[in-house]
């Protein structure tokens, strides 16, 4: 090989790794960011089964029903629809009725929210971002959470 | 006596504005006098920040709630200790320890930097300079730290619970020694772009430099994981959260820096790219910094947030790295290429490396910024957190990993890798017995799992290899061994130290991984509970009153085979009245280099405890080969060849251009 064809092939096998790297790259945008609603959405929205998404919004007064071992029930709700979520673990230490939180798992068959993980975050005066900026749109934000 | 602090900020503002002007333009009009001004401008400016940061500071330790930021973020019963690391425990007092590390890199260079050719130390202290000056005003102009409150509150609001903790105050400072310590690799960039001129002493005069950013900056992100792994109580070492992306991308920036100016220190080659990535890798810290103190990102560590305060910063990171990169691209084609070298040689090998760790920062940048673009684009609120970065960093780092025993045993300028092959057979023959052995003789062990660990050992061994051989073990007697390992450079123990390192913190994550245990259950005093082989017994929950919170602490004994007790772990549940925030205070107790992990959680409705017991295996080898890394990191900066002394013969011939660099 020529000194020309050389340094082809290694530019070559550096854009192959490149366009290789940028493949995967998009392809895991696409099968593994999850996306984000309030219960109020979900009419409009179009979920494959088994399709994770993060659901969030307001812990809905009462709807705290904690079992004998570690299920845990409640309802996140943006004031005019709620959807019950079922867990199994500890909850955050910030979780608490009219709270705002960030849930992500999968609808189960029963229409029923299965989440793996539920959010409340490290500050008191905290609303997950996304939360607050849907209830802001609802109008139905209050300034102090407490 | 808080206004002093107020006053000297403005006045290192000042400072920083002639900084950022005077020594710059005596070196490009050739005025000694003008450029000669930098040094003692870049150390007063030091003393003023250092003399603001002293004053807030002694206003948190004397809890001087009439200013804003100590009421906002102090309590008169907090422990000393906090209240003095509270100070950089907010947005405010953390932004002025950016500045006050900065100002001290760019006195260090003003101190240290006799030996630099003149109209590059006077360059690189006037664009530390516009740093300096960039973020004194954002300080003074949105985050005044010292603003008064009248009248003046009798107590603070205290600091967030979950920040009063040894491990935070010392990873921000840690931190922040990295970030910053970047900004002057940046300068040193950019000064050399403006000079038009830039060889092999360039890279050695940026290198310590690069190795003392990186090795605070390994430091810090260890230090922040420990802290989240053992405050936040979801026992996670790394979560791909926003913020923990923002630190990590310097780093593999940095990384990839390290091993590009050893190329071109040594060869001459990657000129060009070394310069850029010195650029890239400073505009990744201020990326971060925006990221972290603008609150753009949901992050488990945004804390209160003001969007005024993120468009200033946006600002600057516009104005930075567009700027430098313009000059790059104005710059760039009229320096000359380096030297040549074969596909397989040292300098190759580390042309990969640069490959594979830029790669692997632009899919966590894509990672991190893509819900920006998406929620900007179609107002679609998504998330990328762990199953992406599995799926595009992890195939990236792999044959990283793989590849790295390789590298510093090929040759320069054309190696030989059938004979590089060869010598790492021992190391390859015994990473294929871990392999089998974790896979015949440990339980639950997967074949990924089995080859995660060999890969580990590959690493481990690989690097101890090219320090065998480079001593000549087995090939010469042992004094004679002995007198060449200790004539070794220091750099050659660094690159071995490092490189074990990140071959312990791959067996730490690879260990938890694939081998951590979780146990969720409800348990009532008496019960017991068993994990991994362990059997623990919950003995109480008592309430205990510390100085600012209450917390229930739960008491757990490990029990021995014949079930008597000989170890306890306690985990707590804390309630901090004035903030009225709750946190977790897990129970960790370490075995070996393995945790027992304890969290607790609510009372359940009959009277019983959520419990949730991890066994972590090899879990604290995660944070301690990162402290090998860094200490590889110390050791290579006390190399003689990279001891600031080092390039003195350089500099007749460095000085003696000046009229064709102001040309």
């Amino acid at each position: 090989m020529t000194r020309k064809q050389k340094r082809l092939s290694v530019i070559a096998g550096a854009m192959a790794f490149l366009g290789a790297a940028v493949a995967l790259t998009f392809y895991a945008l696409g099968q593994k960011a999850s996306y984000f609603y309030m219960p109020g959405d979900l009419q409009a929205a179009t979920l494959q089964p088994g399709q994770r998404i993060r659901l969030g919004g307001l812990v809905e007064e009462g709807t705290i029903v904690r079992d004998q071992g570690t299920e845990v029930e409640f309802s996140v709700t943006d004031g005019d629809s709620s959807v019950k979520v079922h867990y199994s673990g500890i909850l955050p230490d910030l979780f608490r009725e009219k709270q705002g939180v960030i849930t992500e798992g999968t609808f189960g068959p029963d229409g029923n929210f299965v989440a793996d993980s539920v959010l409340a975050k490290h500050d008191e005066n905290y609303m997950p971002k996304e939360v607050a900026d849907s209830l802001k749109e609802k109008g139905v934000w209050q300034e102090t959470t407490q | 006596m808080v206004e002093i602090g107020h006053f000297a900020l403005v006045l290192a503002f000042a400072l920083a504005l002639v900084q950022s002007v005077l020594p710059l333009a005596g070196a490009r009009s050739g005025n000694a006098r003008m450029m000669a001004t930098g040094g003692p401008v870049a150390i007063t400016g030091f003393v003023m920040v250092a003399l603001a940061f002293a004053v807030l500071t002694l206003s948190y330790a004397r809890s001087d709630f009439s200013v804003v930021n100590v009421w906002e973020n102090s309590h008169s019963l907090k422990p000393m200790l906090y209240k003095i690391t509270g100070t950089w425990g907010n947005h405010e007092g953390s932004m002025l320890l950016w500045v006050l590390i900065l100002t001290f890199f760019g006195a260090l260079v003003a101190l240290f930097g006799a030996n630099l050719p003149a109209t590059l130390r006077a360059g690189v202290i006037s664009v530390q300079g516009w740093i300096g000056a960039a973020f004194l005003l954002f300080i003074l102009a949105t985050s005044n730290p010292f603003t008064r409150l009248t009248p003046a509150p009798i107590e603070g609001r205290d600091l967030n619970p979950v920040l009063q903790d040894i491990g935070l105050a010392i990873h921000p400072p840690l931190l922040y020694l990295g970030y910053v310590g970047f900004s002057v690799c940046f300068s040193f960039a950019v000064a050399a772009l403006i000079d038009g001129r830039i060889d092999a002493a360039w890279a050695r005069w940026v290198r310590p430099w690069t190795l003392a950013a990186w090795s605070f900056l390994t430091g810090g992100i260890a230090m922040g994981s420990y802290w989240a792994y053992y405050e936040l109580g979801w026992g996670g070492f790394w979560f791909w959260d926003p913020v923990e992306n923002a630190s990590f991308m310097p780093w593999l920036a940095g990384t990839a820096l390290l091993h590009s100016a050893i190329v071109m220190e040594k060869r001459s080659a990657l000129k060009i790219w070394t310069l850029l990535l010195a650029i890239l890798t400073f505009s990744l810290s201020l990326l971060g910094t925006f990221l972290v103190r603008s609150g753009v990102l949901t992050s488990v560590h945004a804390f209160a947030t003001d969007p005024s305060r993120g468009i200033f910063i946006l600002c600057i990171l516009t104005i930075f790295i567009g700027g430098s990169l313009a000059l790059f691209a104005l710059r760039a084609p009229t320096l000359t290429a380096g030297g040549i070298f074969h596909p397989v040689s040292r300098e190759g090998a580390l042309v990969l490396n640069n490959l594979f760790l830029t790669t692997a920062t632009a899919t966590v940048l894509i990672g991190t910024l893509y819900p920006l673009v998406v929620e900007a684009l179609s107002g679609d609120k998504i998330s990328v957190g762990a199953p992406f970065f599995n799926l595009t960093f992890g195939p990236l780092m792999v044959p990283l990993l793989a590849l790295v025993p390789f590298g510093p045993l090929l040759a320069w300028k054309r190696g030989d890798l059938l004979a590089v092959g060869q010598r790492l057979m021992a190391a390859f023959a015994g990473a294929l017995l871990v392999v089998l052995v974790t896979a015949l003789f440990v339980d639950g062990a997967s074949v990924l799992a089995a080859l995660g660990v060999g890969l580990a050992a590959w690493l481990v061994f690989g690097a101890l290899t090219d320090l065998a051989l480079k001593a000549g073990v087995g090939s010469v007697p042992v004094g004679t061994m002995l007198r060449r390992l200790a004539g070794l450079p220091l750099s050659v123990f660094g690159t071995t130290l490092a490189h074990l390192g990140l071959g312990l913190t791959t067996l730490g994550v690879v260990g938890v991984l694939s081998f951590e245990s979780e146990n969720i259950l409800s348990m009532r005093p008496g019960d017991t509970a068993e994990i991994a082989g362990r059997a623990l017994r919950f003995e109480s929950i008592d309430p205990v009153k510390g100085p600012n919170y209450t917390e229930d602490r739960a008491t757990f004994a490990l029990l021995d085979e014949a079930g008597q007790p000989y170890a306890s772990v306690v985990s707590a549940k804390r309630f901090y009245p004035v903030r009225q925030m709750p946190t977790t205070e897990a129970g960790i107790r370490t075995m070996g280099f393995s945790q027992l992990y304890i969290s607790i959680g609510d009372q359940t409705a009959d009277g019983a405890l959520v419990v949730r017991i991890w066994w972590k295996p090899m879990v604290t080898l995660i944070w301690l080969g990162a402290l090998v890394m860094m200490g590889g990191g110390a050791v290579s900066l006390f190399d003689r060849r990279l001891r600031v002394g080092a390039p003195a013969r350089r500099r007749k011939a460095a000085s003696g251009r000046p009229g064709e660099a102001a040309a």
